[in-house]
């Protein structure tokens, strides 16, 4: 493009700097746990979590963030093709995670490792994906965790109807009332499926949890390429509550989710949760932030780690001895060599798998073209066999 | 038997599929009280109610997207797109979720979702209204795509489709929704053709001539014209677009030696092109001439004023079916 006067550029620039009147991004945020470690009380989120359920919390924290080390791992050694790391954002997927009852369904975006964990799910079945051995690999029916979607913000939809289908069913209000929550980044705020999801949420009253995690980056686009006021506040254009939660504090992010599906299980309708957190790592193994971020941000930010304000609090109030925090790390190290292990050994799916499961029964073409390539890989194993 | 419009025998069709199966929802812009622009689902909501019939704002994308989401769910939406033009805001929903779904997760999930799209020109419309999109939707692997072409058939392939256990794309030739039909309204489906089969229309002996949708009349009227200079033409209605019936392809034009392909749609990369490569494959020593197609130019779809001269009339087909003798 040419810029034609200076004039035309001044204008350019001038449309990228933030309204005048734009609050600060990081602002005011729900908190219970503050970075060093000390808890604090909201108003709104009164929370009665056991030593034991806090201390579980922190066993979670620790070994989501040993399966992601070990997958980088994995990836700088050839076993996955790509990996997208959760680094920094441990908190917010199981404090959310840890919030879903048994019959909510979820709809995650490919970084949702840790609400994977939470949901049950095998790290191993994760891998195959980035492995390259499946599109899928786990049954979303029996972990009510669908599979990972790869296209920016498609899966709103997705939950959106899916709690369509709740409120059809007559699953909303009750015992066994039922909510869905969408995970999604800050970047796919600007997709026009997140900006449907939302439309069609509210005017259908639809029982969704809307949980961005902002992580301050899309791939290297900072936030302010993509919103000029706090994620948060688009809510209220579209007609339903939208709050922010420090994404680094998992007794917030737990607190305030719980509260949300909670809402909409009673048929109050949807939430938007911004829990606001940090990619501590790089978007997938394959991008380089020292392109577009100060090393500094990052120094930051560890300031705020979701794990060492956990630990701080366990140790500070004596909620937990050394010795769990050991068993903790000898847990991390087995779990680690599984998935080391199981990922080396992981056998390729046999080639004419290419053509299972297009349609519910395969068409004639299909088949025919199944034959024709079967015959021809054994045209070289005969070949190979004289 | 009872005399339907096309447009009445799928709002037959539909009511039936709502009677038969409460997962079946319909979901589209103005397809409740309004009934569809073209009345398609015309007093469906008043009897059904609107948890079943479901108006959606405004957005394509939206209405595919949370289709899926109910599909997921357990439900059969069917989904109406306002015109073949506007299909495209929903290209991702369609082609990179609803088509792969099943795939993705091998087999565990299913999406029997039908996405109805009133097809083609010919209604004077303005851009964006007459366009005929089938390729993109056949090219892509994990969709049925098929189209109607008459009363009967749209009544019955509607409730197949319905009923398929993979998502469909419907297409409707509008500029014959107001054609008359003898419809079995009263029976189920039970007997009618596989929704994958293509149906010889109009047996004949010279050449065969294969279309779909809107084009299914045009060739019917272009093989009564022929018969006047002692020319019988075969008319085979491929009806499934994706996956496409080659057995009755091939057995028709073994037995004519000869081909002409005709769709709206443009020639090139179209589905002729398909089609006429599996006829060269598989019947190269019956053919005595190239197969060739007759269809849309390689532009965009003209201004109205000027359709008459890009749609495929029953001249410029029958100038294909007189060229297929010059070899």
């Amino acid at each position: 493009m040419t810029v034609e006067s200076g004039a035309a550029t001044t204008a350019a620039l001038t449309l990228n700097q933030p309204a005048p009147d734009t609050p600060d991004q990081a602002g005011e945020f729900i908190q219970l746990l503050t970075p060093e470690g000390e808890r604090i009380d909201h108003p709104d989120y009164p929370l009665d979590l056991s030593a034991a359920d806090i201390r579980s919390m922190y066993q979670d924290l620790v070994l989501v963030r040993t399966i992601d080390t070990v997958a980088i791992s994995l990836q700088r050694q050839g076993e996955l093709g790509i990996w997208a790391s959760l680094l920094g954002q441990e908190a917010a997927q199981i404090g959310s995670g840890r919030a879903l009852s048994p019959q909510d369904m979820v709809f995650p975006t490919y970084r949702e490792h840790g609400v994977a964990w939470c949901r049950g799910i095998d790290p191993v079945k994760l891998l195959q994906l980035y492995r390259g051995v499946s599109h899928g690999g786990w049954d979303p029916a029996e972990h009510k965790f669908h599979l990972y979607t790869i296209v920016i913000g498609a899966q709103t939809l997705h939950a959106t109807g899916y709690a369509m289908g709740i409120q059809r069913d007559g699953a909303v209000g009750g015992d066994q009332a039922e909510a869905v929550i969408a995970y999604f980044g800050d970047g796919a705020t600007s997709q026009g499926d997140v900006n449907e999801a939302f439309v069609w949420a509210s005017v259908f009253n639809a029982p969704v949890v809307f949980f961005c995690q902002n992580n301050q980056w899309a791939i290297s686009e900072p936030l302010e390429k993509q919103s000029r006021i706090p994620l948060y506040q688009r809510a209220r254009g579209f007609g339903f509550p939208g709050l922010r939660v420090d994404g680094n504090d998992v007794l917030a992010c737990y607190a305030v989710t719980q509260k949300a599906l909670q809402a909409a299980r009673e048929g109050q309708g949807p939430t938007f949760i911004e829990a606001f957190t940090y990619r501590m790592g790089a978007h997938t193994t394959t991008d380089d932030p020292t392109r577009y971020r100060l090393a500094s941000e990052l120094e930051v930010w560890k300031l705020k780690d979701p794990i060492e304000r956990v630990r701080a609090y366990l140790v500070r109030t004596g909620l937990a001895e050394p010795e769990f925090f050991a068993g903790v790390d000898a847990e991390a190290k087995q779990v680690g060599a599984r998935v080391r292990e199981a990922c080396r050994t992981m056998p390729d799916p046999p080639p004419l798998a290419i053509f299972d499961h297009v349609y519910a029964e395969p068409t004639a073409i299909l088949r025919a073209e199944r034959q024709q390539y079967a015959a021809y890989l054994d045209s070289f194993e005969q070949e190979g066999a004289r | 038997m009872t005399t339907l419009t096309l447009a009445k025998a799928l709002n037959a069709g539909l009511r039936k599929a709502l009677e038969n199966d409460p997962k079946v929802l319909i979901m589209g812009e103005d397809v409740g009280k309004l009934g569809g622009v073209f009345r398609i689902t015309d007093g469906l909501q008043k009897d059904f109610g609107e948890a079943r019939v479901i108006d959606t704002p405004l957005a394509e994308s939206g209405i595919v997207g949370t289709a899926i989401g109910l599909a997921l769910r357990g439900y059969r939406p069917v989904c109406e797109i306002q015109f073949d033009g506007f299909v495209y805001p929903a290209a991702d929903q369609i082609i990179s979720q609803l088509a792969k779904m099943r795939y993705r997760s091998r087999g565990q999930l299913s999406l029997p979702v039908v996405i109805r799209i009133p097809c083609g020109g010919g209604i004077g419309a303005v851009e964006h209204h007459s366009e005929s999109p089938e390729a993109i939707f056949a090219h892509t692997a994990g969709l049925r795509v098929v189209a109607c072409g008459h009363a009967a058939d749209a009544f019955a392939m509607i409730q197949q489709s319905i009923s398929s256990d993979d998502p469909v794309i419907f297409f409707e030739p509008k500029r014959r929704y107001w054609d008359k039909g003898e419809v079995d309204a009263a029976n189920g489906v039970a007997a009618a053709l596989p929704l994958d089969r293509a149906k010889v229309a109009l047996e004949g002996t010279d050449v065969t001539l294969l279309t779909y949708g809107p084009l299914v009349r045009t060739c019917l009227e272009s093989a009564l014209a022929a018969r006047g200079d002692g020319r019988s033409i075969e008319v085979v209605d491929l009806r499934s677009l994706s996956p496409l019936d080659m057995d009755t392809i091939g057995a028709s034009v073994r037995k004519t030696g000869r081909c002409v392909v005709a769709h709206e749609a443009p020639v090139y990369a179209g589905l002729g092109a398909e089609i006429a490569t599996r006829i060269t494959e598989q019947c190269f020593y019956q053919l005595e001439a190239p197969v060739l197609r007759v269809g849309g130019f390689a532009t965009p779809y003209p201004p109205s004023r000027l359709e008459d001269y890009y749609l495929p009339d029953l001249d410029r087909i029958l100038d294909a079916v007189d060229r297929t003798f010059g070899y």
